[in-house]
């Protein structure tokens, strides 16, 4: 059938020295830089040190928004992500989501600090007219002031919070995430009170989506950043679903045209002109720390349940032990 | 590639074990007068007494398309490839699977690992492809909310069909294209719909008349959901399990759900 052929596949390769080539699937997602790398915050865990001074990468107008959505019709794109920077600091960012929910699924990346009830009221009519959801992904990185607000700056979760609640109060359910930046042996605990806390601020159903902190950009200097040895080889992609690699059905727009992936912006090679068309089926070199992290933790960009992963069990235990399925056996 | 002919098809999907169901849908479908069902996978899930379900629908010679569950049971894999993402959810899924294969016959497994990923149908002039997820992927979420118009049209240029059925998420709806064209979630008779309403649903696909689009039915099945209940903690299943079958509200494998139909249910 048709569909195989739009499945992501590696460049066969004779050197398996150099970086494995994906060769894109389906474009299924749409990302736009909407405020370039503006933020009103600069947190230290940022992957690509967003700021409000910086200005690599310049907002996009809503023309040119629409002018990419209408380019992403005929090419079949599922659905839309909006991310900065900050998404909250554009004069025109009701306008551009309303616009893009005439067109599909729709979902923002947000801090949560700036929302105020007129940007979110006519978002909730918008949402309401259309058939697509509007997802609200709102970035919150502990469970009170003194966790959060060490990464996310002083005042963040307080302002967050209200966001939350500003949300909750027009109708909608924002997926909250959490970077993870704490002792893993402490994650439980971290998330059980993640979720009071929300609760507590009358999110009686919390969404929340652990994200693993990517060490890139702010993120490097924090942590260490990647050893030489954090690269994605031939080796590791054998027998891997190509699909949890967000290249594989995702590019993002930007004021300079169009990138492989929202986590590249940094890579003068994660340019890949101004055609997208042309983009969604340029291949691209997995020559990148960010490509290991995307290899590592697999589609983490995406809302849950947009890219299925393949299996729930880690790739080093997907291996066959029916035995041990038998203990519930009589 | 199995194909089909037919002019009035009933499509479900999900059984989930749900065997009490399954009778139940497939005496509403012989009442409504069909002339073919089709079963879209995974037979297994949630319920109690897998085999039941298996015994019924390979009686009935009921085709099915394989689902992700039905290709994990027939592969003997460790885990369901439901494509869960939240810790609870998988830790549910994983629970619910390891019950499943336990008490699936190994004949029955080996039956589902040969049950083809697609089915195509001539419904009246009109070819509709049957699958479980999506064609592409066996575990894709097709959500109706999650969607957009063009996405569906590209997976029906791609299989070459009018029509495209399709389950896995649970959830039921139908989206009319231009030219006639349509892509139909026939939702699950394994589990409610997540509107508390115990009763499960399934479609009814008619030919259109002169060469028209077919026209899709919606039925909603009522059947002993307490004596499944009362199978089900027999069987020590997870309460959270037996509520869902209870009240027609879920409890779990809910974190996949995009915000329109998470914000319908309960929790």
């Amino acid at each position: 059938m048709g569909a195989e052929h739009s499945r992501p596949r590696l460049r066969p390769h004779a050197d398996t020295g150099a970086a494995p080539v994906l060769e894109p699937g389906h474009l299924d997602a749409l990302w736009f830089q909407v405020t370039g790398t503006r933020c009103n915050l600069r947190c230290a865990h940022c992957f690509i040190s967003c700021a409000p001074d910086n200005d690599a990468f310049e907002p996009l107008s809503l023309e040119e928004v629409e002018r990419r959505l209408e380019e992403s019709v005929p090419l079949g794109v599922r659905e839309y992500y909006f991310t900065g920077g900050e998404p909250f600091l554009h004069p025109r960012i009701v306008d551009i989501l309303s616009r893009a929910l005439e067109y599909g699924p729709t979902t923002v990346l947000t801090n949560g600090t700036l929302l105020k009830p007129l940007q979110v009221e006519p978002l909730a009519a918008a949402a309401a007219a259309s058939r697509w959801s509007l997802e609200f992904r709102l970035s919150l990185d502990g469970f009170d002031p003194c966790s959060n607000d060490a990464l996310r700056g002083a005042g963040a979760f307080e302002r967050a919070m209200a966001g939350v609640e500003l949300l909750l109060a027009h109708g909608f359910l924002p997926i909250v995430t959490a970077v993870e930046t704490w002792d893993p042996a402490s994650a439980p605990e971290v998330q059980r009170r993640l979720v009071e806390t929300l609760k507590a601020h009358g999110y009686s159903r919390p969404r929340i989506k652990l994200m693993p902190a990517l060490r890139i950009g702010a993120e490097a200097a924090r942590s260490g950043g990647y050893g030489e040895h954090d690269r994605v080889t031939h080796e590791i992609l054998e027998g891997y679903d190509l699909g949890q690699l967000v290249c594989s059905h995702a590019r993002v727009v930007t004021d300079r045209g169009v990138w492989v992936c929202p986590i590249l912006l940094d890579a003068p090679d994660g340019s890949l002109g101004d055609d997208l068309a042309r983009a969604a089926e340029t291949p691209f070199a997995l020559g990148h720390a960010a490509c290991h992290t995307c290899w590592l933790h697999g589609a983490i960009c995406s809302n849950p349940g947009s890219a299925a992963p393949e299996s729930a069990i880690p790739r080093e235990a997907a291996i066959p032990v029916p035995a041990a399925l038998d203990e519930t056996a009589p | 590639m199995i194909r089909l002919a037919a002019r009035r098809v009933a499509l479900f999907g999900g059984v989930y074990s749900n065997y009490l169901a399954l009778e139940a849908t497939l005496a509403d479908a012989d009442a409504a007068g069909v002339d073919e069902a089709v079963c879209l996978g995974d037979l297994g899930a949630f319920g109690p007494h897998p085999d039941r379900s298996c015994e019924i629908i390979r009686a009935a010679g009921i085709p099915v398309v394989q689902g992700n569950y039905d290709h994990s049971l027939g592969h003997d894999l460790p885990d369901c490839r439901c494509g869960y993402t939240d810790p609870r959810d998988n830790a549910f899924a994983a629970l619910s699977y390891r019950y499943t294969y336990a008490h699936t016959h190994p004949e029955h497994r080996a039956w589902m690992s040969g049950l083809p990923a697609r089915i195509r149908l001539a419904l009246g002039d009109r070819e509709a492809l049957l699958c479980h997820g999506s064609p592409r992927r066996a575990n894709e979420f097709l959500w109706e909310s999650a969607c957009s118009d063009h996405f569906l049209g590209w997976l029906l240029d791609e299989g070459r069909a009018d029509v495209l059925c399709v389950t896995h998420t649970g959830l039921a709806w139908s989206r009319a294209l231009p030219g006639g064209r349509r892509v139909v979630n026939v939702g699950a008779i394994g589990r409610p719909a997540n509107d508390g309403d115990p009763r499960v649903s399934y479609a009814i696909l008619t030919a259109g008349d002169d060469g028209g689009p077919p026209r899709v039915e919606w039925r909603r099945v009522s059947y002993d959901h307490a004596a499944l209940a009362l199978e089900m903690r027999a069987e020590r299943l997870p309460e959270e399990f037996i509520e869902t079958i209870e009240t027609g509200w879920w409890t779990t494998c809910l974190e996949v759900l995009p915000m329109k139909e998470r914000a319908r249910g309960r929790f």
